[in-house]
Protein backbone atom coordinates (compact mmCIF):
# COMPACT_ATOMS: atom_id res chain seq x y z
CA UNK A 1 0.00 0.00 0.00
CA UNK A 2 0.94 3.31 -1.04
CA UNK A 3 0.22 6.84 1.01
CA UNK A 4 -2.38 8.80 -0.10
CA UNK A 5 -3.08 10.06 -3.84
CA UNK A 6 -0.90 7.54 -5.33
CA UNK A 7 -2.91 4.48 -3.64
CA UNK A 8 -5.82 6.46 -4.34
CA UNK A 9 -5.01 6.91 -8.31
CA UNK A 10 -3.78 3.09 -8.11
CA UNK A 11 -7.17 2.00 -6.76
CA UNK A 12 -9.21 3.69 -8.85
CA UNK A 13 -6.69 2.37 -12.49
CA UNK A 14 -7.39 -0.89 -10.96
CA UNK A 15 -10.84 -1.24 -11.56
CA UNK A 16 -10.86 -0.13 -14.95
CA UNK A 17 -11.49 -3.63 -16.98
CA UNK A 18 -8.23 -5.52 -17.99
CA UNK A 19 -5.96 -3.38 -15.83
CA UNK A 20 -4.39 -5.35 -12.82
CA UNK A 21 -3.08 -4.04 -9.52
CA UNK A 22 0.35 -4.80 -11.28
CA UNK A 23 -0.18 -2.72 -14.29
CA UNK A 24 -2.26 -0.27 -12.18
CA UNK A 25 1.10 0.80 -10.13
CA UNK A 26 2.89 0.86 -13.48
CA UNK A 27 0.27 3.59 -14.69
CA UNK A 28 0.25 5.49 -12.08
CA UNK A 29 3.70 5.89 -11.67
CA UNK A 30 4.18 6.34 -14.99
CA UNK A 31 1.72 8.94 -14.55
CA UNK A 32 3.55 10.70 -11.55
CA UNK A 33 6.72 10.94 -13.95
CA UNK A 34 4.76 12.27 -16.83
CA UNK A 35 5.08 16.23 -18.43
CA UNK A 36 2.39 18.08 -16.69
CA UNK A 37 1.53 19.03 -20.02
CA UNK A 38 0.53 15.32 -21.24
CA UNK A 39 -1.62 15.00 -18.02
CA UNK A 40 -3.18 18.10 -18.99
CA UNK A 41 -4.53 16.43 -22.37
CA UNK A 42 -5.33 13.19 -20.49
CA UNK A 43 -7.43 15.37 -17.85
CA UNK A 44 -9.40 17.31 -21.34
CA UNK A 45 -10.12 13.82 -22.61
CA UNK A 46 -11.30 12.05 -19.39
CA UNK A 47 -13.24 15.05 -18.87
CA UNK A 48 -14.97 15.44 -22.41
CA UNK A 49 -15.63 11.28 -22.79
CA UNK A 50 -18.72 11.82 -20.13
CA UNK A 51 -19.70 15.92 -20.93
CA UNK A 52 -18.89 16.04 -24.82
CA UNK A 53 -20.43 12.74 -25.40
CA UNK A 54 -23.45 12.27 -27.35
CA UNK A 55 -24.90 9.07 -28.68
CA UNK A 56 -26.17 9.04 -32.44
CA UNK A 57 -30.20 9.83 -32.46
CA UNK A 58 -30.63 6.89 -35.14
CA UNK A 59 -28.10 4.26 -34.52
CA UNK A 60 -27.55 4.81 -30.72
CA UNK A 61 -23.44 4.61 -31.69
CA UNK A 62 -21.00 7.44 -30.22
CA UNK A 63 -21.13 10.26 -32.29
CA UNK A 64 -19.44 13.60 -31.75
CA UNK A 65 -23.16 15.32 -33.37
CA UNK A 66 -26.79 14.39 -32.84
CA UNK A 67 -26.22 12.01 -36.03
CA UNK A 68 -23.08 9.66 -36.28
CA UNK A 69 -20.62 9.91 -39.11
CA UNK A 70 -21.91 6.38 -40.39
CA UNK A 71 -25.68 7.38 -40.52
CA UNK A 72 -25.09 10.96 -42.81
CA UNK A 73 -22.97 9.13 -45.07
CA UNK A 74 -25.17 8.54 -48.46
CA UNK A 75 -22.78 5.63 -49.40
CA UNK A 76 -23.93 3.63 -46.86
CA UNK A 77 -26.28 1.25 -47.59
CA UNK A 78 -29.86 2.41 -45.41
CA UNK A 79 -31.55 -1.01 -46.41
CA UNK A 80 -29.35 -3.04 -44.52
CA UNK A 81 -28.43 -2.87 -40.76
CA UNK A 82 -26.31 -4.58 -38.59
CA UNK A 83 -27.27 -4.85 -34.69
CA UNK A 84 -24.54 -5.43 -32.35
CA UNK A 85 -24.51 -4.58 -28.65
CA UNK A 86 -22.05 -2.27 -28.05
CA UNK A 87 -20.16 1.05 -29.98
CA UNK A 88 -17.44 -1.21 -29.91
CA UNK A 89 -18.27 -4.18 -32.03
CA UNK A 90 -19.16 -1.45 -34.97
CA UNK A 91 -15.58 -0.51 -34.68
CA UNK A 92 -14.81 -4.55 -34.82
CA UNK A 93 -17.08 -5.05 -37.91
CA UNK A 94 -15.92 -1.78 -39.92
CA UNK A 95 -12.70 -3.27 -39.22
CA UNK A 96 -13.14 -6.06 -41.88
CA UNK A 97 -14.42 -3.90 -44.44
CA UNK A 98 -16.88 -5.95 -45.72
CA UNK A 99 -19.81 -4.03 -44.56
CA UNK A 100 -21.42 -1.40 -46.50
CA UNK A 101 -24.68 -1.08 -44.72
CA UNK A 102 -25.35 0.69 -41.35
CA UNK A 103 -25.63 -0.04 -37.55
CA UNK A 104 -27.55 -0.12 -35.02
CA UNK A 105 -26.75 -0.46 -31.07
CA UNK A 106 -28.33 -1.99 -28.78
CA UNK A 107 -26.25 -0.90 -25.65
CA UNK A 108 -25.97 -3.90 -24.30
CA UNK A 109 -27.37 -7.59 -24.13
CA UNK A 110 -30.42 -9.15 -22.42
CA UNK A 111 -28.92 -10.26 -18.85
CA UNK A 112 -31.24 -11.05 -15.76
CA UNK A 113 -28.59 -11.16 -13.55
CA UNK A 114 -27.63 -7.80 -14.62
CA UNK A 115 -31.25 -6.35 -14.26
CA UNK A 116 -31.27 -5.55 -17.97
CA UNK A 117 -34.46 -6.81 -19.98
CA UNK A 118 -35.47 -5.70 -23.40
CA UNK A 119 -36.48 -2.31 -21.99
CA UNK A 120 -33.17 -1.91 -20.88
CA UNK A 121 -32.12 -2.11 -24.43
CA UNK A 122 -32.36 0.40 -27.71
CA UNK A 123 -34.78 -2.61 -29.06
CA UNK A 124 -37.97 0.01 -29.55
CA UNK A 125 -35.65 2.36 -31.29
CA UNK A 126 -35.27 -0.52 -33.68
CA UNK A 127 -38.73 -1.30 -34.26
CA UNK A 128 -39.85 2.52 -34.55
CA UNK A 129 -36.88 2.79 -37.00
CA UNK A 130 -38.07 -0.37 -39.09
CA UNK A 131 -41.11 1.49 -39.57
CA UNK A 132 -39.92 4.53 -41.17
CA UNK A 133 -37.58 5.24 -44.55
CA UNK A 134 -34.30 6.58 -44.87
CA UNK A 135 -33.17 8.16 -47.69
CA UNK A 136 -36.53 7.33 -48.97
CA UNK A 137 -35.52 3.71 -48.91
CA UNK A 138 -36.85 0.92 -46.46
CA UNK A 139 -34.65 -1.19 -44.17
CA UNK A 140 -35.29 -5.11 -45.95
CA UNK A 141 -32.48 -6.87 -43.98
CA UNK A 142 -31.48 -7.22 -40.85
CA UNK A 143 -27.76 -8.79 -39.37
CA UNK A 144 -27.98 -9.66 -35.89
CA UNK A 145 -24.19 -9.11 -34.52
CA UNK A 146 -25.03 -10.01 -30.94
CA UNK A 147 -22.25 -11.46 -29.73
CA UNK A 148 -21.21 -14.83 -29.77
CA UNK A 149 -22.22 -16.17 -26.06
CA UNK A 150 -25.79 -17.23 -24.00
CA UNK A 151 -26.59 -13.64 -23.64
CA UNK A 152 -26.00 -12.41 -26.87
CA UNK A 153 -27.63 -15.46 -28.29
CA UNK A 154 -30.74 -14.87 -26.28
CA UNK A 155 -31.02 -11.60 -27.85
CA UNK A 156 -30.74 -12.71 -31.29
CA UNK A 157 -33.65 -15.06 -30.50
CA UNK A 158 -35.28 -12.34 -28.92
CA UNK A 159 -35.07 -9.95 -32.06
CA UNK A 160 -36.07 -12.32 -34.53
CA UNK A 161 -38.89 -12.99 -32.69
CA UNK A 162 -39.82 -9.29 -32.75
CA UNK A 163 -38.34 -8.35 -36.00
CA UNK A 164 -40.98 -11.82 -37.76
CA UNK A 165 -44.05 -9.84 -38.38
CA UNK A 166 -42.28 -7.52 -40.38
CA UNK A 167 -43.36 -8.73 -44.16
CA UNK A 168 -40.25 -8.95 -46.91
CA UNK A 169 -37.79 -8.24 -43.87
CA UNK A 170 -34.35 -10.77 -43.98
CA UNK A 171 -33.68 -11.22 -40.92
CA UNK A 172 -30.04 -12.97 -40.66
CA UNK A 173 -27.22 -14.22 -37.97
CA UNK A 174 -23.58 -14.14 -37.87
CA UNK A 175 -22.40 -17.28 -39.75
CA UNK A 176 -20.44 -19.81 -36.91
CA UNK A 177 -17.31 -20.01 -36.90
CA UNK A 178 -16.86 -17.05 -34.00
CA UNK A 179 -15.36 -18.68 -31.37
CA UNK A 180 -18.36 -19.78 -29.11
CA UNK A 181 -18.05 -17.82 -25.38
CA UNK A 182 -16.38 -15.19 -26.98
CA UNK A 183 -16.94 -11.61 -27.77
CA UNK A 184 -17.52 -9.63 -31.22
CA UNK A 185 -14.24 -7.28 -30.16
CA UNK A 186 -11.83 -10.17 -29.87
CA UNK A 187 -13.32 -12.00 -32.91
CA UNK A 188 -10.01 -11.11 -35.71
CA UNK A 189 -10.79 -9.36 -38.55
CA UNK A 190 -10.29 -11.91 -41.50
CA UNK A 191 -13.08 -14.51 -39.33
CA UNK A 192 -15.56 -11.66 -38.68
CA UNK A 193 -16.10 -11.13 -42.35
CA UNK A 194 -16.00 -14.71 -43.03
CA UNK A 195 -19.00 -14.74 -40.58
CA UNK A 196 -20.40 -11.78 -42.16
CA UNK A 197 -20.48 -13.05 -45.70
CA UNK A 198 -21.94 -16.20 -45.08
CA UNK A 199 -24.13 -15.04 -42.60
CA UNK A 200 -27.18 -17.27 -42.08
CA UNK A 201 -31.12 -16.54 -42.24
CA UNK A 202 -33.24 -17.26 -39.22
CA UNK B 1 -1.94 -43.25 -21.09
CA UNK B 2 0.59 -42.48 -18.46
CA UNK B 3 1.88 -39.12 -16.36
CA UNK B 4 5.77 -39.12 -16.76
CA UNK B 5 6.07 -35.72 -14.92
CA UNK B 6 4.33 -34.11 -12.26
CA UNK B 7 5.48 -30.65 -10.84
CA UNK B 8 3.45 -28.55 -8.51
CA UNK B 9 4.23 -25.18 -7.03
CA UNK B 10 2.37 -23.16 -4.01
CA UNK B 11 -0.56 -25.97 -5.15
CA UNK B 12 -2.17 -27.49 -1.49
CA UNK B 13 0.48 -28.39 1.10
CA UNK B 14 3.38 -27.88 -1.22
CA UNK B 15 6.12 -25.32 -1.92
CA UNK B 16 7.30 -27.42 -4.50
CA UNK B 17 7.19 -31.14 -5.62
CA UNK B 18 8.81 -32.79 -8.26
CA UNK B 19 8.05 -36.92 -9.11
CA UNK B 20 9.56 -38.67 -12.48
CA UNK B 21 6.46 -41.54 -12.46
CA UNK B 22 6.63 -44.46 -14.81
CA UNK B 23 3.68 -46.50 -16.49
CA UNK B 24 2.52 -49.14 -13.75
CA UNK B 25 2.03 -49.30 -10.05
CA UNK B 26 3.53 -46.03 -7.79
CA UNK B 27 2.87 -46.05 -4.41
CA UNK B 28 3.17 -42.47 -2.35
CA UNK B 29 3.61 -43.62 1.06
CA UNK B 30 3.57 -41.64 4.47
CA UNK B 31 2.06 -41.25 7.10
CA UNK B 32 -1.21 -38.58 7.72
CA UNK B 33 -1.61 -34.46 6.56
CA UNK B 34 2.23 -35.12 4.92
CA UNK B 35 0.60 -33.97 1.51
CA UNK B 36 0.38 -37.40 -0.41
CA UNK B 37 -3.53 -37.35 -1.41
CA UNK B 38 -2.50 -33.34 -2.26
CA UNK B 39 -0.08 -34.45 -4.84
CA UNK B 40 -2.66 -36.72 -6.57
CA UNK B 41 -5.26 -34.60 -6.59
CA UNK B 42 -3.02 -32.01 -8.55
CA UNK B 43 -3.24 -34.93 -11.39
CA UNK B 44 -6.96 -34.88 -11.05
CA UNK B 45 -7.66 -31.53 -11.57
CA UNK B 46 -5.40 -31.24 -14.99
CA UNK B 47 -7.95 -34.42 -15.86
CA UNK B 48 -11.16 -32.37 -14.81
CA UNK B 49 -10.12 -29.18 -13.77
CA UNK B 50 -12.05 -29.65 -10.69
CA UNK B 51 -11.24 -31.24 -7.18
CA UNK B 52 -12.43 -34.38 -5.80
CA UNK B 53 -12.39 -32.86 -2.57
CA UNK B 54 -13.75 -29.27 -2.68
CA UNK B 55 -15.72 -27.26 -5.25
CA UNK B 56 -13.55 -23.94 -5.51
CA UNK B 57 -10.02 -23.27 -6.47
CA UNK B 58 -9.18 -21.32 -3.17
CA UNK B 59 -8.15 -24.12 -0.88
CA UNK B 60 -6.10 -25.68 -3.79
CA UNK B 61 -3.23 -22.70 -3.37
CA UNK B 62 -1.27 -22.75 -0.81
CA UNK B 63 -1.85 -20.84 2.52
CA UNK B 64 -0.38 -16.96 1.52
CA UNK B 65 -0.02 -17.31 -1.90
CA UNK B 66 -1.33 -15.60 -5.14
CA UNK B 67 -1.44 -18.95 -7.75
CA UNK B 68 -1.04 -22.47 -7.95
CA UNK B 69 0.72 -24.02 -10.82
CA UNK B 70 0.51 -27.58 -11.74
CA UNK B 71 2.87 -29.36 -14.62
CA UNK B 72 1.96 -32.78 -16.21
CA UNK B 73 3.86 -34.22 -18.97
CA UNK B 74 1.64 -36.89 -20.22
CA UNK B 75 2.28 -39.76 -22.65
CA UNK B 76 -0.26 -41.01 -24.93
CA UNK B 77 0.24 -43.86 -27.45
CA UNK B 78 4.14 -42.85 -27.10
CA UNK B 79 3.46 -39.32 -27.74
CA UNK B 80 4.61 -36.62 -24.79
CA UNK B 81 2.48 -33.58 -24.21
CA UNK B 82 3.09 -31.15 -21.62
CA UNK B 83 0.11 -29.59 -19.93
CA UNK B 84 1.02 -26.54 -17.91
CA UNK B 85 -2.22 -24.95 -15.57
CA UNK B 86 -1.90 -21.97 -13.53
CA UNK B 87 -4.54 -21.67 -10.25
CA UNK B 88 -5.60 -18.24 -9.55
CA UNK B 89 -8.66 -18.08 -7.55
CA UNK B 90 -10.76 -15.37 -8.28
CA UNK B 91 -9.36 -14.97 -11.73
CA UNK B 92 -9.58 -16.99 -14.99
CA UNK B 93 -7.03 -19.62 -14.79
CA UNK B 94 -4.99 -20.32 -17.43
CA UNK B 95 -3.42 -23.44 -19.38
CA UNK B 96 -0.56 -24.14 -21.74
CA UNK B 97 -0.22 -27.18 -23.60
CA UNK B 98 3.71 -27.75 -24.74
CA UNK B 99 4.38 -24.36 -23.73
CA UNK B 100 1.30 -22.84 -26.12
CA UNK B 101 -1.07 -20.70 -24.27
CA UNK B 102 -4.46 -22.13 -25.04
CA UNK B 103 -7.69 -19.34 -25.17
CA UNK B 104 -9.46 -21.57 -22.21
CA UNK B 105 -8.23 -23.53 -19.30
CA UNK B 106 -11.25 -26.35 -20.83
CA UNK B 107 -9.13 -26.80 -24.17
CA UNK B 108 -6.97 -28.60 -22.09
CA UNK B 109 -9.44 -31.30 -21.42
CA UNK B 110 -8.79 -34.97 -23.08
CA UNK B 111 -5.15 -34.41 -22.79
CA UNK B 112 -4.91 -36.34 -19.78
CA UNK B 113 -7.87 -38.85 -18.64
CA UNK B 114 -7.69 -40.50 -14.97
CA UNK B 115 -10.52 -42.25 -12.81
CA UNK B 116 -10.22 -41.05 -9.27
CA UNK B 117 -11.25 -43.22 -6.46
CA UNK B 118 -10.92 -41.66 -2.84
CA UNK B 119 -12.74 -42.20 0.51
CA UNK B 120 -15.07 -38.75 -0.26
CA UNK B 121 -16.76 -41.71 -3.00
CA UNK B 122 -18.69 -42.52 -0.68
CA UNK B 123 -20.81 -39.85 -1.09
CA UNK B 124 -21.90 -40.83 -4.37
CA UNK B 125 -23.87 -43.71 -2.85
CA UNK B 126 -24.89 -41.57 0.46
CA UNK B 127 -25.11 -37.87 -0.66
CA UNK B 128 -27.33 -35.67 -2.82
CA UNK B 129 -28.22 -36.12 -6.37
CA UNK B 130 -25.90 -33.58 -7.40
CA UNK B 131 -22.83 -35.81 -5.97
CA UNK B 132 -24.25 -38.84 -9.01
CA UNK B 133 -25.08 -35.80 -11.67
CA UNK B 134 -21.14 -34.63 -10.80
CA UNK B 135 -19.54 -38.29 -11.41
CA UNK B 136 -21.70 -38.54 -14.68
CA UNK B 137 -20.86 -35.00 -16.42
CA UNK B 138 -17.30 -36.08 -15.06
CA UNK B 139 -17.16 -39.37 -17.27
CA UNK B 140 -19.31 -37.62 -19.95
CA UNK B 141 -16.30 -34.74 -20.23
CA UNK B 142 -13.50 -38.00 -20.42
CA UNK B 143 -15.17 -39.60 -23.27
CA UNK B 144 -15.84 -36.21 -24.80
CA UNK B 145 -14.53 -32.79 -23.76
CA UNK B 146 -17.06 -30.83 -25.56
CA UNK B 147 -19.57 -31.80 -23.00
CA UNK B 148 -17.97 -29.08 -20.73
CA UNK B 149 -18.62 -26.18 -23.39
CA UNK B 150 -22.42 -27.76 -23.24
CA UNK B 151 -22.55 -27.96 -19.74
CA UNK B 152 -21.47 -24.61 -18.97
CA UNK B 153 -23.51 -23.50 -21.70
CA UNK B 154 -26.21 -24.88 -19.82
CA UNK B 155 -25.09 -23.00 -15.86
CA UNK B 156 -25.15 -19.93 -17.56
CA UNK B 157 -28.49 -20.03 -19.38
CA UNK B 158 -29.98 -21.83 -15.73
CA UNK B 159 -28.17 -18.94 -13.79
CA UNK B 160 -29.99 -16.51 -16.21
CA UNK B 161 -33.30 -18.03 -16.72
CA UNK B 162 -33.34 -18.25 -12.37
CA UNK B 163 -32.83 -14.19 -12.11
CA UNK B 164 -35.60 -13.93 -14.57
CA UNK B 165 -37.70 -15.81 -12.47
CA UNK B 166 -36.88 -14.39 -9.37
CA UNK B 167 -37.23 -11.10 -10.31
CA UNK B 168 -40.92 -11.92 -12.26
CA UNK B 169 -42.44 -13.40 -9.08
CA UNK B 170 -40.74 -10.31 -6.74
CA UNK B 171 -42.71 -8.05 -9.04
CA UNK B 172 -45.84 -10.13 -8.99
CA UNK B 173 -45.66 -10.16 -5.16
CA UNK B 174 -45.21 -6.55 -5.33
CA UNK B 175 -48.01 -5.97 -7.12
CA UNK B 176 -46.12 -4.76 -10.35
CA UNK B 177 -46.70 -6.60 -13.62
CA UNK B 178 -44.02 -9.23 -14.48
CA UNK B 179 -41.76 -8.46 -17.41
CA UNK B 180 -41.90 -12.19 -18.68
CA UNK B 181 -41.61 -11.12 -22.14
CA UNK B 182 -38.15 -12.45 -22.12
CA UNK B 183 -38.88 -16.18 -20.90
CA UNK B 184 -40.24 -17.99 -23.92
CA UNK B 185 -36.58 -17.29 -25.09
CA UNK B 186 -34.54 -18.00 -21.86
CA UNK B 187 -36.96 -20.97 -21.96
CA UNK B 188 -36.14 -22.37 -26.08
CA UNK B 189 -32.24 -21.97 -24.74
CA UNK B 190 -32.71 -23.47 -21.57
CA UNK B 191 -34.30 -26.31 -23.45
CA UNK B 192 -31.67 -26.63 -25.92
CA UNK B 193 -29.11 -26.76 -23.86
CA UNK B 194 -30.27 -29.09 -21.28
CA UNK B 195 -31.67 -31.42 -24.23
CA UNK B 196 -27.92 -32.00 -25.26
CA UNK B 197 -26.80 -32.69 -21.97
CA UNK B 198 -29.30 -34.80 -21.32
CA UNK B 199 -28.66 -36.60 -24.75
CA UNK B 200 -25.52 -37.18 -23.38
CA UNK B 201 -25.79 -38.49 -20.02
CA UNK B 202 -29.16 -40.98 -20.84
CA UNK B 203 -26.51 -42.74 -23.45
CA UNK B 204 -23.36 -42.44 -21.05
CA UNK B 205 -25.94 -44.47 -18.53
CA UNK B 206 -27.02 -46.66 -21.37
CA UNK B 207 -22.91 -47.83 -21.84
CA UNK B 208 -22.32 -47.62 -18.25
CA UNK B 209 -24.71 -49.86 -16.73
CA UNK B 210 -22.96 -52.98 -17.49
CA UNK B 211 -19.61 -52.29 -16.77
CA UNK B 212 -20.80 -51.07 -13.14
CA UNK B 213 -22.94 -54.20 -12.86
CA UNK B 214 -19.99 -56.19 -14.17
CA UNK B 215 -17.65 -54.47 -11.41
CA UNK B 216 -19.91 -54.86 -8.45
CA UNK B 217 -20.77 -59.20 -9.02
CA UNK B 218 -16.81 -59.21 -8.86
CA UNK B 219 -16.34 -56.72 -5.89
CA UNK B 220 -18.96 -58.59 -4.44
CA UNK B 221 -20.26 -61.76 -5.54
CA UNK B 222 -22.22 -62.15 -2.48
CA UNK B 223 -24.22 -59.56 -2.93
CA UNK B 224 -27.50 -59.09 -4.84
CA UNK B 225 -27.38 -57.20 -8.31
CA UNK B 226 -26.31 -53.73 -8.42
CA UNK B 227 -28.44 -51.60 -11.23
CA UNK B 228 -28.91 -48.15 -12.11
CA UNK B 229 -31.03 -46.27 -13.58
CA UNK B 230 -30.97 -42.42 -14.72
CA UNK B 231 -33.77 -40.43 -13.78
CA UNK B 232 -34.66 -37.16 -15.41
CA UNK B 233 -37.14 -34.39 -14.84
CA UNK B 234 -39.38 -35.36 -17.78
CA UNK B 235 -40.67 -37.94 -15.77
CA UNK B 236 -43.51 -40.26 -17.58
CA UNK B 237 -42.48 -37.81 -20.92
CA UNK B 238 -38.74 -39.51 -20.83
CA UNK B 239 -38.33 -41.54 -24.04
CA UNK B 240 -38.93 -45.05 -23.74
CA UNK B 241 -35.93 -47.39 -23.47
CA UNK B 242 -33.62 -44.15 -23.90
CA UNK B 243 -30.92 -44.36 -21.15
CA UNK B 244 -31.49 -48.14 -20.75
CA UNK B 245 -28.48 -51.03 -22.65
CA UNK B 246 -29.39 -52.06 -25.68
CA UNK B 247 -32.53 -49.93 -26.42
CA UNK B 248 -32.22 -47.00 -28.86
CA UNK B 249 -29.78 -43.59 -28.64
CA UNK B 250 -31.23 -40.51 -27.01
CA UNK B 251 -32.99 -38.20 -29.95
CA UNK B 252 -31.30 -34.70 -29.13
CA UNK B 253 -34.61 -32.97 -30.66
CA UNK B 254 -37.10 -35.39 -29.17
CA UNK B 255 -35.88 -34.35 -25.91
CA UNK B 256 -36.02 -30.62 -26.59
CA UNK B 257 -39.51 -30.71 -27.29
CA UNK B 258 -40.08 -32.76 -24.28
CA UNK B 259 -38.77 -30.38 -21.78
CA UNK B 260 -40.27 -27.44 -23.46
CA UNK B 261 -43.74 -28.75 -23.48
CA UNK B 262 -42.64 -29.79 -19.49
CA UNK B 263 -41.96 -25.88 -19.28
CA UNK B 264 -44.84 -25.01 -20.44
CA UNK B 265 -46.52 -27.59 -17.53
CA UNK B 266 -44.73 -26.42 -14.79
CA UNK B 267 -44.63 -22.52 -15.21
CA UNK B 268 -47.06 -21.35 -12.60
CA UNK B 269 -45.06 -23.46 -10.18
CA UNK B 270 -41.26 -21.91 -11.44
CA UNK B 271 -42.86 -18.45 -11.08
CA UNK B 272 -44.27 -19.04 -7.71
CA UNK B 273 -40.58 -20.29 -6.37
CA UNK B 274 -38.62 -18.75 -8.57
CA UNK B 275 -36.46 -21.37 -9.27
CA UNK B 276 -36.28 -23.90 -12.40
CA UNK B 277 -37.51 -26.98 -11.54
CA UNK B 278 -37.21 -29.32 -15.04
CA UNK B 279 -33.88 -29.95 -16.77
CA UNK B 280 -30.66 -32.25 -16.46
CA UNK B 281 -29.73 -30.02 -12.94
CA UNK B 282 -32.52 -31.36 -11.05
CA UNK B 283 -31.70 -35.24 -12.47
CA UNK B 284 -30.46 -38.42 -10.99
CA UNK B 285 -28.91 -41.62 -11.18
CA UNK B 286 -30.92 -44.44 -9.45
CA UNK B 287 -28.80 -46.97 -7.79
CA UNK B 288 -30.28 -50.08 -6.74
CA UNK B 289 -29.06 -53.03 -5.16
CA UNK B 290 -31.74 -55.78 -6.52
CA UNK B 291 -35.08 -54.26 -5.62
CA UNK B 292 -34.35 -51.92 -2.86
CA UNK B 293 -32.87 -48.19 -3.41
CA UNK B 294 -29.05 -48.60 -2.44
CA UNK B 295 -29.61 -44.76 -0.55
CA UNK B 296 -30.96 -45.29 2.59
CA UNK B 297 -30.85 -49.41 2.21
CA UNK B 298 -27.18 -50.50 1.70
CA UNK B 299 -24.84 -51.45 4.45
CA UNK B 300 -21.64 -50.04 4.43
CA UNK B 301 -19.77 -52.16 3.13
CA UNK B 302 -22.44 -52.80 -0.37
CA UNK B 303 -21.89 -48.80 -0.39
CA UNK B 304 -18.42 -48.87 -0.40
CA UNK B 305 -18.44 -51.46 -2.87
CA UNK B 306 -21.23 -50.01 -4.85
CA UNK B 307 -18.75 -46.39 -4.89
CA UNK B 308 -16.10 -49.02 -6.21
CA UNK B 309 -18.21 -50.18 -8.86
CA UNK B 310 -18.84 -46.73 -10.16
CA UNK B 311 -15.46 -46.06 -10.39
CA UNK B 312 -14.04 -49.58 -11.98
CA UNK B 313 -17.24 -49.27 -14.15
CA UNK B 314 -16.32 -46.04 -15.47
CA UNK B 315 -12.33 -47.12 -16.15
CA UNK B 316 -13.61 -50.33 -18.00
CA UNK B 317 -15.72 -48.11 -20.53
CA UNK B 318 -13.21 -45.33 -21.16
CA UNK B 319 -10.64 -48.65 -21.92
CA UNK B 320 -13.62 -50.01 -23.87
CA UNK B 321 -13.55 -46.40 -25.81
CA UNK B 322 -10.05 -46.77 -26.45
CA UNK B 323 -8.13 -44.62 -23.89
CA UNK B 324 -5.88 -46.33 -21.11
CA UNK B 325 -6.90 -43.65 -18.25
CA UNK B 326 -4.50 -43.04 -15.43
CA UNK B 327 -6.01 -45.21 -12.47
CA UNK B 328 -5.72 -43.18 -8.89
CA UNK B 329 -6.42 -44.66 -5.87
CA UNK B 330 -6.25 -42.73 -3.35
CA UNK B 331 -5.94 -44.16 0.52
CA UNK B 332 -8.84 -46.62 -0.40
CA UNK B 333 -7.02 -50.19 0.75
CA UNK B 334 -7.42 -49.21 4.14
CA UNK B 335 -11.03 -49.17 3.76
CA UNK B 336 -12.02 -52.69 1.99
CA UNK B 337 -11.88 -55.70 3.44
CA UNK B 338 -10.00 -58.60 2.17
CA UNK B 339 -11.63 -59.90 -1.15
CA UNK B 340 -12.31 -56.48 -1.97
CA UNK B 341 -9.02 -55.46 -1.42
CA UNK B 342 -7.85 -58.30 -3.96
CA UNK B 343 -10.38 -57.23 -6.46
CA UNK B 344 -9.56 -54.13 -6.89
CA UNK B 345 -5.95 -55.13 -6.88
CA UNK B 346 -6.46 -57.31 -10.16
CA UNK B 347 -8.13 -54.67 -11.65
CA UNK B 348 -5.35 -52.09 -10.80
CA UNK B 349 -2.44 -54.35 -11.53
CA UNK B 350 -3.73 -54.59 -15.48
CA UNK B 351 -3.97 -50.85 -15.40
CA UNK B 352 -1.16 -48.94 -17.83
CA UNK B 353 -0.49 -46.72 -14.87
CA UNK B 354 -2.16 -46.59 -11.18
CA UNK B 355 -0.92 -44.54 -8.37
CA UNK B 356 -1.67 -45.60 -5.25
CA UNK B 357 -1.72 -43.46 -2.06
CA UNK B 358 -1.73 -44.95 1.38
CA UNK B 359 -0.63 -44.19 5.31
CA UNK B 360 0.50 -47.71 5.82
CA UNK B 361 2.50 -49.38 3.26
CA UNK B 362 0.93 -53.15 4.52
CA UNK B 363 -2.45 -51.89 3.63
CA UNK B 364 -1.68 -52.48 -0.36
CA UNK B 365 -1.82 -56.07 -1.34
CA UNK B 366 1.61 -57.40 -2.42
CA UNK B 367 0.64 -57.92 -5.85
CA UNK B 368 1.04 -54.15 -6.93
CA UNK B 369 4.36 -53.46 -5.48
CA UNK B 370 5.74 -51.05 -7.97
CA UNK B 371 8.09 -47.92 -7.66
CA UNK B 372 7.43 -46.86 -4.71
CA UNK B 373 7.50 -42.81 -2.89
CA UNK B 374 8.16 -41.53 0.78
CA UNK B 375 6.14 -38.56 1.42
CA UNK B 376 7.49 -36.99 4.58
CA UNK B 377 7.81 -33.27 5.91
CA UNK B 378 7.26 -31.39 2.44
CA UNK B 379 9.60 -33.66 0.30
CA UNK B 380 9.14 -36.57 -2.36
CA UNK B 381 11.61 -39.59 -1.87
CA UNK B 382 11.64 -42.09 -4.31
CA UNK B 383 12.59 -45.32 -2.25
N1 LIG C 1 -4.06 -24.60 0.71
C1 LIG C 1 -3.24 -25.20 1.61
N2 LIG C 1 -2.16 -24.55 2.07
C2 LIG C 1 -1.33 -25.13 2.96
N3 LIG C 1 -1.51 -26.36 3.45
C3 LIG C 1 -2.58 -27.07 3.04
C4 LIG C 1 -3.49 -26.52 2.10
N4 LIG C 1 -4.46 -27.43 1.86
C5 LIG C 1 -4.16 -28.49 2.62
N5 LIG C 1 -3.03 -28.29 3.33
C6 LIG C 1 -2.40 -29.21 4.26
O1 LIG C 1 -2.13 -30.42 3.62
C7 LIG C 1 -2.23 -31.47 4.56
C8 LIG C 1 -3.09 -32.61 4.03
O2 LIG C 1 -2.45 -33.18 2.98
P1 LIG C 1 -3.05 -34.50 2.36
O3 LIG C 1 -4.52 -34.49 2.39
O4 LIG C 1 -2.39 -34.68 1.05
O5 LIG C 1 -2.53 -35.56 3.40
P2 LIG C 1 -2.30 -37.10 3.18
O6 LIG C 1 -0.84 -37.32 3.13
O7 LIG C 1 -3.10 -37.59 2.07
O8 LIG C 1 -2.84 -37.63 4.58
P3 LIG C 1 -3.82 -38.86 4.92
O9 LIG C 1 -2.94 -40.04 5.04
O10 LIG C 1 -4.38 -38.45 6.23
O11 LIG C 1 -4.83 -38.97 3.84
C9 LIG C 1 -2.89 -30.93 5.79
O12 LIG C 1 -1.95 -30.87 6.83
C10 LIG C 1 -3.35 -29.56 5.39
O13 LIG C 1 -3.26 -28.66 6.43
MG1 LIG D 1 -4.87 -38.68 1.92
ZN1 LIG E 1 -25.74 6.61 -36.29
Amino acid sequence: MYEGPVQDLIDELGRLPGVGPKSAQRIAFHLLAADPADIGKLQDALQKVKDGVVFCDVCGNVSAETTCRICRDPRRDPSVVCVVEEPKDVLAVERTREFKGRYHVLGGALDPLSGVGPDQLRIRQLLTRMSTRTDGQDITEIIIATDPNTEGEATATYLVRMLRDFPGLAVTRLASGLPMGGDLEFADELTLGRALSGRRSM
Amino acid sequence: MYVRHLQVSDFRSWEHADLVLEPGVTVLVGQNGQGKTNLVEAIGYVATLGSHRVATDAPLVRQGCPRAVVRTAVVNEGRELLVELEITPGRANRARINRGPVPRPRDVLGVLRTVLFAPEDLALVRGDPGERRRFLDEVLTSRAPRYAGVRSDYERVLKQRGALLKSAGAARRGGRPADLSTLDVWDGHLAAHGAELLAGRLDLVADLAPHIAAAYAEVAPESRPARVLYRSTLGGSQPEGVGVPGGPRADREVLEDALLAELNRVRPQELERGVSLVGPHRDDLDLALGELPAKGYASHGESWSFALALRLGAYELLRADGTEPVLVLDDVFAELDRRRRAQLAKVASGAEQVLITAAVAEDVPEELSGARFEVHGGEVRRV
